[in-house]
């Protein structure tokens, strides 16, 4: 199934969150939205589950207008939020049976996937376990086996990340690729996260509720010349003046993370290293290292900005 | 509308319920204190002229019931913001379930626990002198399920309006506690001041506990109709008035809950 989103936009007062965004997601496509907080990507998962409306735009389903508010379409949906959206006083059997209950499915029905859901996701042996019990990958587990009962063909996640360490984020990843290919299922998927955004077949890259980017990590990771060097320095601002007026480079500084970085892109990285070593002996330098540019450098690239900083 | 939906969301909330002892004790202590304390306080010093033998303990029974209804009915449906917070009601929302099946789980799942929690509390009718072979069962259930309906349904109401618990407690003690006081509760209209008995009389609640008196007393409440209820009352103008606060707080909790935000 292909889900096309054509000028969506929704705004909140003189805010506007989502601008114009049109973009298509082919049918069995892991499909992300990418960007930082605030740019607009919890809107445009709210306005694709109907629990935004939006102020313009269509949404087409293969190539039908269609609208998040139709039963019909929310019935082909399976929705993962950003926190798990499950009842922690009941058991995992419990939360799920409510599911299959909201999505119409007969007990006959229903009580064979819940079987298979439990089997599927490790879950069987806490089953009859108040969910307020479980760990974090266990509820986000669970919460995927919930939403997969009616067998949706559209997948919708909002930051499925969040809480997940990285094992955990892994172990989520590969059951749903899996998933995918076995139902053909078509995922959308909105990250701040460039280690979750790697797992996207085609990316879209949001800032302040644009679309300022669409590829496939790949095409997008090509947007950055060559590797990408990264500074550690107590006074950042200096080191990249310094840089600019005799190396002639263009340092970004990134304040995402403490201490902030530099990052510059270079075609011939390693050659650069030694270079800003002898140029910074005493100490100034409180680390330098070298690496293929990741999804987050293309942010940068793009924006002047990390993907940990608020959008403008 | 959806039927498994709606029978889904309501066991959820006796699951929940009866999984939280310490809600069951307090919507059976709290009311269950107040009964005994102001009962027990004010026997000696309450007389309702004209009706010598009905004592505190007796005429503030039914009010206690409404109370165990007004409370237990709020407070299930204000879990409807903490579900909100939670994350719970967005799956709900983003569910093919209809609006009014939402509104009608929440509420029936409040009325299911209050129903059941006036009925445990009811089982100490005798303790106030009412006999439960006297009782005039279908009026006191119909008084029960209409009360409840009602005040879930505005509890529901009021939770989907408001942001936090906290803005839910201002409304329920500047709304609906003062309208419990004025139900004819604590004291008969007869007898209070003239702007306080007409508020009785555009009280809701008031013709929850006249019913509910009405109920208790069975054949035994025309001859003290005028003296504990309301002058010129009747079985059906207290039901009409309770079935239409109910219609009117589903409709106004069905209405908010149809509007996206």
């Amino acid at each position: 199934m292909s889900l096309r989103l054509e000028g969506l936009t929704r705004r909140f007062g003189a805010r506007v969150a989502v601008d114009q965004l049109t973009v298509e997601i082919k049918r069995g496509e892991i499909f992300g939205f990418l960007g930082p907080n605030g740019a607009g990507k919890s809107t445009t998962f709210q306005l694709l589950t109907g629990l935004l409306a939006p102020d313009a735009g269509t949404l087409y389903l293969d190539g039908q207008a269609v609208s998040a508010l139709d039963a019909r379409f929310r019935a082909r949906l399976g929705v993962v939020f950003q926190h798990p959206s499950l009842d922690g006083k009941l058991t995992g059997r419990e939360n799920l049976e409510l599911g299959a209950a909201l999505y119409g499915l007969p007990r006959t029905v229903a009580r064979p996937r819940i079987q298979e859901g439990l089997a599927l996701f490790e879950l069987t042996d806490r089953a009859h376990e108040p969910v307020e019990r479980y760990s974090g990958g266990m509820r986000r587990r669970l919460e995927l086996a919930r939403v997969l009962l009616h067998r949706p063909e559209i997948l919708i996640m909002d930051e499925p990340s969040a809480g997940l360490d990285q094992a955990s984020l892994r172990r989520f990843w590969q059951q749903l690729i899996t998933l995918r290919t076995e139902r053909e299922m078509t995922v959308l998927c909105t990250t701040h996260q460039p280690e979750e955004a790697a797992y996207c077949d085609r990316l879209a890259v949001l800032d302040g509720g644009r679309l300022i980017a669409c590829g496939t990590p790949e095409e997008l990771r090509k947007r950055v010349g060559g590797d990408v060097i990264t500074i550690e320095a107590e006074r950042p601002e200096e080191i990249a003046a310094t840089l600019r007026a005799e190396l002639h480079l263009d340092p970004q500084l990134v304040t995402d993370s403490d201490p902030p970085r530099l990052l510059i892109e270079a075609p011939r990285a390693h050659e650069l290293i030694p270079r800003l070593v002898e140029r910074f002996p005493s100490g100034r330098l409180l680390s330098v290292g070298m690496r293929p540019p990741s999804l987050g450098d293309v942010f940068v690239k793009l924006t002047g900005r990390g993907l940990g900083q608020e959008a403008a | 509308m959806s039927s498994a939906a709606i029978r889904v969301l309501v066991r959820r909330d006796l699951l929940r319920f009866f999984r939280q002892r310490s809600r069951v004790v307090g919507a059976l202590g709290q009311p269950l204190i107040f009964w005994l304390v102001i009962g027990g306080g004010l026997a000696g010093s309450f007389r309702i002229p004209g009706a010598a033998d009905v004592g505190y303990v007796q005429y503030f029974y039914p009010g206690v019931i409404a109370l165990v209804v007004l409370f237990t009915s709020i407070f299930t449906t204000m879990s409807v913001i903490e579900d909100r917070q939670g994350g719970f009601l967005q799956a709900v929302l983003v569910a093919p379930t209809s609006r009014p099946a939402i509104v009608l789980g929440k509420t029936l799942g409040g009325v299911a626990i209050a129903l059941v929690q006036a009925l445990i509390f009811l089982a100490l009718a005798p303790l106030a002198g009412f006999s439960l072979g006297a009782v005039d069962w279908p009026i006191t259930i119909a008084a029960l399920l209409l009360t409840s309906v009602a005040l879930s349904s505005l509890g529901f109401a009021l939770a989907w309006w408001l942001n936090s618990t906290q803005g839910y407690h201002v409304v329920m003690s500047v709304l609906l506690i003062p309208m419990w006081v004025l139900s004819g509760a604590m004291f008969p209209p007869q007898g209070a001041h003239g702007v306080i008995a007409a508020l009785m009389r555009c009280n809701p609640i008031a013709y929850s506990v006249a019913a509910l008196r009405r109920g208790l007393y069975g054949p035994a409440y025309p001859a003290i109709s005028a003296q504990v209820g309301f002058s010129h009352s009747s079985t059906a103008l207290e039901l009409t008035i309770l079935a239409a606060f109910a219609l009117g707080a589903l409709a106004l909790a069905a209405r908010l809950c149809a509007k996206r935000t």
